[in-house]
């Protein structure tokens, strides 16, 4: 069997995967994504490039890819409909198939108004379970939304979407994940998890519908760095759900930073136990440097 | 109904300058919004007139939006009119151009922001309904629209950001997606949200001139 890309192999294989997550830098100095990338190169099976998170201007996606794949390691580029329309994503698609890019994580995007442009327009001329179905039926049927013909190679890539087990309705997580499935999910990455009880809940739901034969589920993990963040993550980023008890523990540490690696350790190794989890997405926000030794404190690399 | 919103007074009068200045406002949208009734005609005028900037007339357009109306009703004021040399126009940014296009002698003003096509909850109290989008499709969404009602503009489902029923983006807005989620859950009909949704035609409300 060949593979669309390396985190499609480990997966297939049932390896629990790792992908980890650069932010792009706010200026056109490739050495500064260079550097951030060199601390995690080979902690992790693919690295997730963000498309301009949060609504603030960075580097773009597509080009922070180019810069990875020189460095012979392989990224997930992400993209957002909320500052394309569908003419400039499929392009952007073939663009990256192109290039060598060969996965592409589907997202709606962050709302402008949590940016640094809170003035800009912004596009959402579809969501991200339309941008899901576009993609796939590029890939898999040769056409473009408007069911024109591609005539010159069909995007190869392994579709990713996004998943948030703890928004409002929560009833309606699981049908919306199953949604994603149906419009051409090949994986999923999730919101960070801090409430294992919840996430195990949701991921039952999720094997009990079988959905977890038909998609790859990576939970999402965020190392806390500070109390500051740990109150951010807990009552400004919308969907984050972190329990009173991860919040105190901060609270009470001697040293924050070593207390946040440790219930990052304690997480994995819980959610590691969660059946349909097929593995862990990091994003250290502003702390990629702890990533070599989470992974490998962890045991999630090098594998045994 | 088309929402506006006053001016700030001050912005006003930078524009109408040393006037003289005619005053225009609207019968409908504008009176119930109170931004360009008989009574904000009135306070306007008098709020000029305090500034030693001189109003030669008024008018309260039915409504000015409507292009022979107004060249009807412009003629029974056209001495007031002639001693202007600007016209206020207290309406929505329709009836700002209405009057616009039968004034080419005149520099037109606008006196409101307009603000969208929504729903009067209360008094002085507005929640956009409709984008006007060309393709109405409102009865898929137990009658709740998620194109205009959504900042994301969503068509499969809520994003994940609403918490407590509310908009990541407006605390005081309600989830359009909450409330389709728990109209279907009363009639146990969830299962419709699963249908996936295709890509909008935005193509239909391209048209910017229609003969019906």
């Amino acid at each position: 069997m060949t593979y669309r890309s390396n985190l499609e192999r480990v997966l297939s294989d049932g390896k629990f995967a790792v992908t980890v997550e650069i932010g792009p830098p706010k200026g056109c100095d490739p050495n500064k994504i260079k550097e951030k990338a060199k601390i995690v190169n080979g902690w992790a099976d693919a690295f997730n490039i963000t498309d301009n998170q949060t609504a603030v201007v960075r580097m773009s996606s597509f080009a922070s890819c180019c810069i990875l794949k020189k460095m012979k390691m392989e990224p997930v580029m992400q993209i957002t409909c909320r500052d394309r329309n569908r003419i400039a994503l499929q392009s952007d698609i073939l663009g990256a198939a192109a290039i060598g890019v060969k996965n592409i994580l589907c997202l709606t995007g962050d709302h402008q108004s949590f940016g640094n442009h809170p003035g800009a327009k912004g596009v959402y001329d579809i969501d991200s379970v339309q941008l899901i179905h576009i993609l796939r039926n590029m890939r898999d049927n040769g056409i473009f939304q408007s069911g024109d013909k591609i005539l010159a190679g069909n995007p190869d890539v392994f579709i990713g979407a996004a998943a948030n087990p703890y928004a409002d309705p929560y009833e309606l997580r699981v049908d919306r994940l199953e949604k994603k499935i149906a419009a051409g999910a090949d994986f999923i990455q999730t919101q960070s998890v801090f409430n294992v009880e919840k996430f195990s809940l949701y991921m039952d739901e999720v094997c009990s519908r079988g959905l977890d034969d038909r998609v790859h589920i990576l939970a999402g993990i965020t190392p806390l760095k500070s109390v500051k963040m740990t109150e951010r993550m807990r009552f400004f980023v919308p969907g984050v759900d972190v329990p009173e008890h991860i919040a105190k523990k901060m609270e009470n540490a001697k040293d924050p930073k070593e207390e946040g690696y440790n219930i990052a350790l304690e997480l994995i190794s819980e959610i590691k136990q969660i059946k349909g989890v097929h593995g862990i997405h990091i994003t250290a926000l502003f702390w990629e440097d702890i990533i070599p030794s989470l992974v490998k404190d962890s045991g999630l690399l090098p594998r045994l | 109904m088309i929402i506006t919103k006053k001016k700030e007074f001050k912005d006003i009068v930078d524009v109408v300058g040393k006037g003289p200045v005619f005053i225009a406002g609207c019968s409908e949208c504008a009176t119930i919004c109170h931004t360009g009734g008989e009574e904000e005609i009135l306070e306007m005028k008098n709020a000029l007139i305090d500034k030693k900037i001189e109003v030669t007339g008024s008018i309260l357009l039915e409504p000015a939006c409507h292009l022979l109306n107004d060249k009807r009703l412009f003629r029974q004021h056209k001495k007031e009119l002639e001693r202007a040399n600007k016209i206020l126009v207290l309406a929505c940014g329709n009836g700002v151009q209405t009057v616009s296009e039968i004034s080419k002698d005149w520099d037109v003003i606008s006196g409101t922001d307009t603000l969208f096509l929504g729903e009067i909850k209360r008094a002085n109290d507005f929640e956009k309904r409709c984008q006007m989008c060309g393709e109405c499709f409102v009865d898929t969404f137990e009658g709740l629209c998620p194109v205009s009602r959504c900042p994301k503009s969503m068509l499969n489902g809520p994003c994940g950001g609403s918490k407590n029923g509310k908009c990541e983006v407006d605390s005081e807005l309600d989830c359009i997606w909450i409330l389709i989620y728990n109209s279907l859950k009363e009639k146990d009909e969830l299962h419709r949200l699963n249908e996936l949704r295709d890509c909008k035609d935005w193509s239909k409300s391209l048209k910017m001139r229609r003969t019906l």
